[in-house]
């Protein structure tokens, strides 16, 4: 039992689907305005990385977490103008973006920090702990100490859905990626309402990214972020390209990450589970989550069509 | 007289090689239902979208209200009191109708005020008596009130002119004259209002003025009730039309012989509940109805691309309700598919290639599995020439052309083969007069020859002009068959909307 519900299984399956979830928040902004980006996973590896660099230039979380951010945005912003301004390939750009992201990554990495790996004293983004639950069972050990990212991306969780469906930008945005000839006919700026949606996308993963580094492992390694951002997109999908379904998607793929961990060297009626079939798990849900739902769930209409306004 | 409320003057515009408008001039009076006319591509959507902002013309002035106006996108018209409905209507098909309507002006904060957006489009559904349920999902609604919830739009935006553009492409006929009586209304309320149409029966039942475009330019300004349908086609066209009546012909034995056909729709319901239908040698037999009572679904199953559930399919005496469409072609079946350019050619073909698909591995188009270049282009090059396709080359590819040629592809192919049976679902769709005019020649003179032909249209005008004999289809039945002079436009409209008790025996 506890290694299936258990308060340290409860904990690392929060742990590990704060990642994927704010990475598929990044996809459900994106995506409802109407572009797939796939390079999320990209702007995770560079918010991982330049988290770290700069927590280790400057001494300064916040400092360190702006730029995260700003180098989540960066990326993003060579998506936008690549998809939206010159039309390109979607899957191409973000595609290339990625192999840019782990190549710059790893090689200022190896130049950096190659000797002596990524210095132990830098700051780190704190956990908040509740004292009030400590002595509430399960509970009390699964969330009472988790990093002040897990709490903000449950913030920004509440904050996407009523910005989505219960706010005027949020209907505009929404309505540029179902039918942007309409939106465009109405005086809506298609190419505007998309820059800023690929932008908050590239933000969120690079948020993503630097708990990765600044919380969880305090340190950053090679590729470190291994196909979150892009199992962030199967919980998108999964979750039905709405913020709160994306949540539950990543827990669903977070628990399934945890029971990874958690069930080696289990015993079985005799059966040890080999740690090699456990750790496809994850990556399993995915493909299941993928395969059973990407047709019946319905993406907005326009998602990955480039937009070409009429005339001039 | 009063200054006129638009006044566009020497409009001028090119796409590349094209020159879509050459010094067009449009003046529209206030309180007026101005028609613009005119064949595809004579220019008469690029002018309004001019008019709208979409395009910025090359040369010329706008004035409205008599005051010179820069329109730089439609944000601009608005201000200026300028709405368009478009004729593929511009929805979001997950929103609800309140939230389409208001969309893009929401006001309020940026919290989205649900009850008082959907307050205020009830409240303009009151005012000009247009009715919409504001809180149901416009991918619930049927086209004609989707119609509406475009015009609903417009009128939110406080527009004083009021573009449509074909508005009647995609309604029926009871949508219709639900249409006109609402443009009336807007008229009488003060409003101005643009028509974009090629249909001249809608021209004059609705508009006051005409104004008349062909390739490009002005070809007439006509006042509509000073004038008549033929003169006004007379300068669409250029020429004179030719005049297509359909004489009785000599009727032979039956070729097409359907009964108690059932099919299943592609989403798993009833498509063919029992059809009979029948159509002889040097016969038209016109199949009328509203898009999606099962027409397609018919069309389908006699060329053996839908399963059929029951009944019998014979062609010349043979059934084929279970053959495969290579069967059926072989037994004399052509076939004119209602998409031509998904269904009817391969876009990235060129012309020779796609009037030899579906005999390409026969000689002598082919020898030992190996494709005869020279045959076919040569074929291709005669056909072009004989079906008079532009340009008659036969490598080009057929993506490029425009709609009346890619159909005289279609149609080239399908009778070259002097078939027994043409089933032709939709044969002149999106086509301007000219070429409808040649599809109506060229099946009329198959049915000379002796062919039978299954004439499926949503256009009334149609099918009344080439039918020997007329069917409707409702729901997947056929409800009535008349002979074509018995039939009446009246009689047929209320036969597709399903009234089968008001018909007399």
């Amino acid at each position: 039992m506890e290694v299936l519900i258990g308060a340290g299984v409860l904990a690392a399956t929060i742990r590990l689907a704060t990642p994927v979830a704010l990475a598929a928040l990044g996809g459900v902004v994106t995506e409802r305005s109407g572009v797939v980006n796939i390079a999320l996973e990209g702007c995770m590896l560079v918010g991982a990385f330049f988290g770290v660099f700069a927590a280790d230039k400057t001494g300064s979380l916040p400092a360190a977490l702006a730029v995260a951010i700003l180098a989540g945005l960066a990326l993003a912003a060579m998506h936008a103008v690549a998809a939206i301004t010159f039309r390109a390939d979607q899957i191409v750009s973000g595609m290339a973006l990625n192999i840019l992201a782990l190549g710059l990554t790893s090689y200022l990495d190896y130049q950096l920090y190659s000797s002596t790996g990524t210095p132990p004293t830098i700051p780190l983004v704190p956990n908040v702990h509740l004292g009030f639950l400590e002595k509430v069972p399960v509970l009390g050990g699964a969330v009472g100490d988790q990093s002040a990212i897990v709490w903000v991306t449950l913030a920004i969780v509440v904050f996407l859905q009523l910005f989505l469906f219960r706010t005027v930008p949020g209907l505009r945005l929404r309505s540029v990626g179902e039918h942007p000839r309409a939106a465009d006919t109405l005086g809506i700026d298609v190419r505007r309402t998309r820059y800023w949606a690929v932008l908050a996308s590239g933000a969120l993963a690079a948020l993503g990214g630097v708990y990765l580094s600044l919380s969880v492992a305090g340190s950053f390694s090679d590729n470190m972020t291994n196909g979150k951002g892009f199992i962030g997109l199967a919980a998108m999908i999964f979750g039905r390209w709405t913020p709160l379904g994306a949540l539950g998607a990543a827990l669903v793929f977070g628990y399934g990450d945890a029971l990874s961990v958690s069930l080696q060297g289990v015993e079985v009626a005799g059966f040890v589970f080999p740690v090699q079939l456990l750790s496809t798990i994850p990556y399993l849900l995915t493909i299941l989550a993928v395969a059973g739902f990407v047709g019946r769930s319905r993406m907005p209409a326009a998602d990955g069509q480039p937009y070409e306004s009429e005339g001039h | 007289m009063d200054t006129p409320i638009v006044e566009m003057a020497r409009i001028s515009k090119r796409f590349g090689d094209l020159q879509a408008l050459a010094e067009v001039d449009l003046t529209v009076h206030k309180g007026d239902i101005h028609a613009l006319v005119g064949e595809n591509g004579a220019g008469k959507t690029t002018l309004m979208n001019i008019l709208y902002g979409l395009y910025r013309p090359d040369a010329g002035t706008i004035r409205v209200r008599g005051t010179e106006a820069h329109i730089a996108g439609p944000r601009d018209a608005i201000a200026l009191g300028i709405g368009m409905i478009h004729q593929h209507f511009m929805l979001v098909p997950p929103l609800t109708v309140a939230e389409n309507v208001v969309l893009g002006d929401e006001r309020g904060g940026p919290v989205l005020d649900t009850r008082g957006i959907e307050a205020r489009v009830a409240e303009l559904e009151k005012r000009f008596g247009i009715q919409a349920e504001p809180r149901a999902k416009i991918e619930d609604v049927p086209l004609g009130i989707q119609q509406r919830v475009e015009i609903l739009k417009v009128l939110y935006r406080g527009s004083e002119i009021l573009i449509f553009d074909e508005p009647t492409a995609v309604l029926t006929p009871q949508e219709v004259d639900d249409l006109f009586h609402i443009v009336r209304t807007l008229r009488d309320e003060g409003k101005t209002v643009i028509l974009i149409t090629h249909k001249l029966r809608e021209v004059m039942a609705v508009s006051d003025h005409v104004t008349v475009l062909r390739e490009g330019r002005n070809a007439a300004h006509l006042v509509t009730k000073e004038t008549d349908p033929r003169a006004i086609a007379v300068a669409m066209v250029g020429r004179e039309l030719r005049d297509i009546r359909v004489r009785p012909g000599n009727v032979g034995p039956a070729v097409l012989e359907i009964t108690s056909l059932s099919a299943e729709s592609d989403r798993g319901g009833l498509a063919l509940k029992g059809v009979d239908v029948e159509v002889h040698a040097g016969e038209v037999v016109g199949i009328a109805g509203v898009g999606g009572n099962g027409q397609s679904e018919l069309a389908q199953c006699i060329l053996g691309l839908r399963k059929v559930t029951g009944g019998v399919i014979k062609v010349g005496g043979s059934d084929v309700a279970h053959d495969d469409p290579r069967r059926t072609r072989q037994r004399g079946v052509a076939y004119v598919p209602e998409d031509r350019r998904a269904e009817g050619l391969v876009l990235p073909f060129t012309l020779a290639d796609n009037f030899i698909l579906g005999r390409q591995d026969q000689p002598p188009y082919a020898r030992r599995g190996i494709l005869q270049g020279r045959v076919i282009r040569r074929e291709g090059e005669r056909l072009a020439k004989e079906f008079d396709v532009r340009p008659p080359d036969p490598d080009v590819e057929v993506g490029t052309l425009s709609g009346g040629n890619q159909q005289k592809v279609v149609l080239g192919r399908e009778i070259s083969e002097s078939p027994r049976l043409i089933v032709a679902n939709q044969p002149t769709r999106g086509l301007d007069i000219a070429a409808t005019e040649y599809v109506h020649e060229r099946l009329l003179e198959q049915r000379s020859r002796g062919c039978a032909i299954l004439l499926i249209s949503s256009e009334l005008d149609e099918i009344l002009d080439l039918s020997d004999r007329i069917a409707v289809m409702f729901e997947g039945r056929i409800v009535a068959v008349l002979p074509a002079a018995e039939a009446t436009e009246e009689r047929l409209g209320l036969l597709m909307a399903g009234h089968v008790e008001g018909v007399p025996a």
